[in-house]
């Protein structure tokens, strides 16, 4: 194949997901660069550059892997990947355990780091993964709600209650 | 929340004291928190937003030894009001645009406000005048553990605070000075400086307007990184660069006085003759001629003005503090009217309250 912008062949091949409709391009690898710094130059916050970051981590994978990868979502707040890699934001603290494979390297591309030295709550945060079971309940809740499933719903807020009550 | 009250009294922070402030107008630190039992503002539906809302504002105004505290329903205010703040310094850009349930908590004469449902549950941000950032960091902290005795954030061991975006996980730290560079402007000097400050993983960026142009010269220094690093490392990354960038301001600064005397006194008296005589005037250029009034003040070529004056005017002919005071909606050219009436007003008092002896 050859690159949409000059002869040479095509060795990279983005799936642009910013627009409305996913978009094709396979560039030689000058282009691929150009079009990389570019798309990164308009975009000047924190949150864009873990977006164009995210963005980067896509290049060089295979279409099969990228749509895979975009797919995968959080079992507690129901983000995929894909939401993630286009708003540069995640949905939910349990999002850093369930992709910690993909923002490892992003993290440590943005920080040069990947342990945290600083401060610590003077609590101990307790047990969080009760903490993200609220998030999931509570949005299963919602869910159970919405499809007026009642008798479901009326079950996790007695789940909810239980958990927030514990000691 | 009175408005118009707090329209006539200005941040603690405007007050133009502290070291350095002749260049660092002031020092900022913020902390990105958020609560473990809610999901990030992006995948919160309305309810979550809401009782994220009413657990951090219930919780945070019970805190006993924090001092008086205002609460400001965000969600609730009119447009022209959360521009206000927006000018103030007391909530972002992004909050004021955001959309739900949201609000600020302000405490410490406006040195201390909590945002909630900004991009975080909590960004929690503390300005003092000219630069402080050891004092600010130890005001944060202590702020910082004061709610949290009272609410359960999101932390990991390895990633330290959790926060919706990577960019600020671990400290969830951002330490920022606020810095006045006219002479660097001038003498074309500040693209160096703000290349080599990149470098060092330290990002720059114009204070008002948009783009790399700085109105009124202002530049924001601050750190990229907040994983990695303890809190007081970060202090210190931007705090050592500070003393350094001041050097070559003041040098640059002594450098136009050497070299071209008559051109900088000339550049500030025409600007300050601008500001006490225009009948219509735009918010840009109120901006950038009393950057050349302030650094005039400052190098001794204006004597009847004082900083805190000139600094409290940067903030109050921006268009929502000039439309409190003069108490009500304007447009634009009405605003450029009132704008020049509210300057001859205040340059004119200045000079009468001085000593009066340099009438230029």
């Amino acid at each position: 194949m050859k690159c949409q912008r000059c002869d040479k062949p095509a060795t990279f091949h983005i799936t642009e997901l910013t627009g409305g409709k996913p978009q094709e391009l396979h560039l030689c690898e000058q282009h691929a660069r150009a079009y990389l710094t570019e798309s990164e130059s308009e975009q000047t916050s924190g949150a864009s550059l873990a977006g164009a970051l995210a963005q980067h981590l896509a290049v060089g994978q295979t279409a099969e892997e990228l749509a895979r990868l975009d797919q995968q979502s959080c079992p507690i707040c129901g983000i995929t990947f894909f939401e993630f890699r286009k708003e540069g934001r995640l949905g939910c603290p349990h999002d850093y355990t369930c992709f910690q494979k993909e923002l490892e390297p992003l993290i440590l591309n943005i920080h040069g780091e990947s342990q945290h030295v600083g401060k610590r709550p003077q609590r101990s945060p307790g047990n969080t993964e009760r903490q993200t079971e609220l998030i999931r309940l509570r949005r299963e809740m919602k869910e159970a709600i919405q499809g007026e499933e009642y008798e479901r719903a009326s079950k996790l807020r007695d789940e909810i209650r239980q958990i927030e009550q514990a000691p | 929340m009175d408005f118009t009250t707090l329209a006539g009294t200005s941040g603690e922070w405007l007050r133009g004291a502290g070291p350095e402030a002749d260049i660092v107008m002031s020092s900022r630190i913020r902390l990105a928190r958020n609560l473990a039992d809610f999901p990030f503002i992006t995948r919160a539906n309305a309810g979550d937003r809401a009782e994220i809302e009413r657990v951090l504002r219930e919780r945070i105004l019970a805190i006993k030894d924090g001092g008086p505290m205002t609460y400001v329903d965000v969600n609730k205010l009119q447009g022209l009001d959360r521009q206000f703040l927006v000018e103030r310094q007391l909530i972002s850009r992004e909050h004021a645009e955001a959309e739900g349930a949201r609000g600020v908590v302000i405490a410490e004469n406006e040195q201390v406000s909590l945002m909630i449902n900004e991009e975080d549950h909590l960004r929690i941000q503390v300005i003092q005048s000219g630069l402080n950032l050891d004092n600010a960091w130890q005001t944060i902290n202590r702020i910082d553990d004061l709610v949290e005795q009272q609410v359960t954030y999101a932390f990991s061991d390895k990633l330290g605070y959790l926060t919706a975006c990577p960019t600020n996980v671990g400290t969830g730290m951002r330490v920022s000075v606020m810095l006045h560079l006219p002479a660097l402007v001038i003498t074309r000097q500040i693209d160096k400086l703000f290349r080599s400050l990149q470098k060092i993983s330290l990002a720059v960026r114009g204070l008002y307007g948009e783009g790399s142009q700085a109105m009124g010269d202002f530049y924001q220094i601050s750190n990229q990184i907040t994983l990695g690093r303890t809190e007081t490392d970060l202090v210190k990354q931007v705090g050592d660069v500070v003393p350094t960038i001041i050097d070559y301001e003041r040098k640059a600064r002594d450098f136009l006085i050497r070299e071209s005397h008559e051109n900088l006194h000339d550049r500030v008296s025409r600007a300050y003759g601008i500001l006490r005589t225009a009948q219509t005037i735009s918010s840009e250029e109120t901006m950038h001629l009393l950057s050349s009034v302030r650094m005039g003040v400052n190098l001794g070529l204006i004597h009847d003005l004082e900083i805190p004056t000139v600094n409290k005017l940067f903030i109050y002919t921006q268009p929502a503090h000039l439309q409190k005071i003069t108490g009500g909606e304007l447009d634009t050219a009405d605003r450029n009217i009132e704008r020049a009436r509210y300057l001859r007003r205040l340059l004119n008092k200045e000079e009468r309250g001085g000593d009066g002896v340099n009438q230029n």
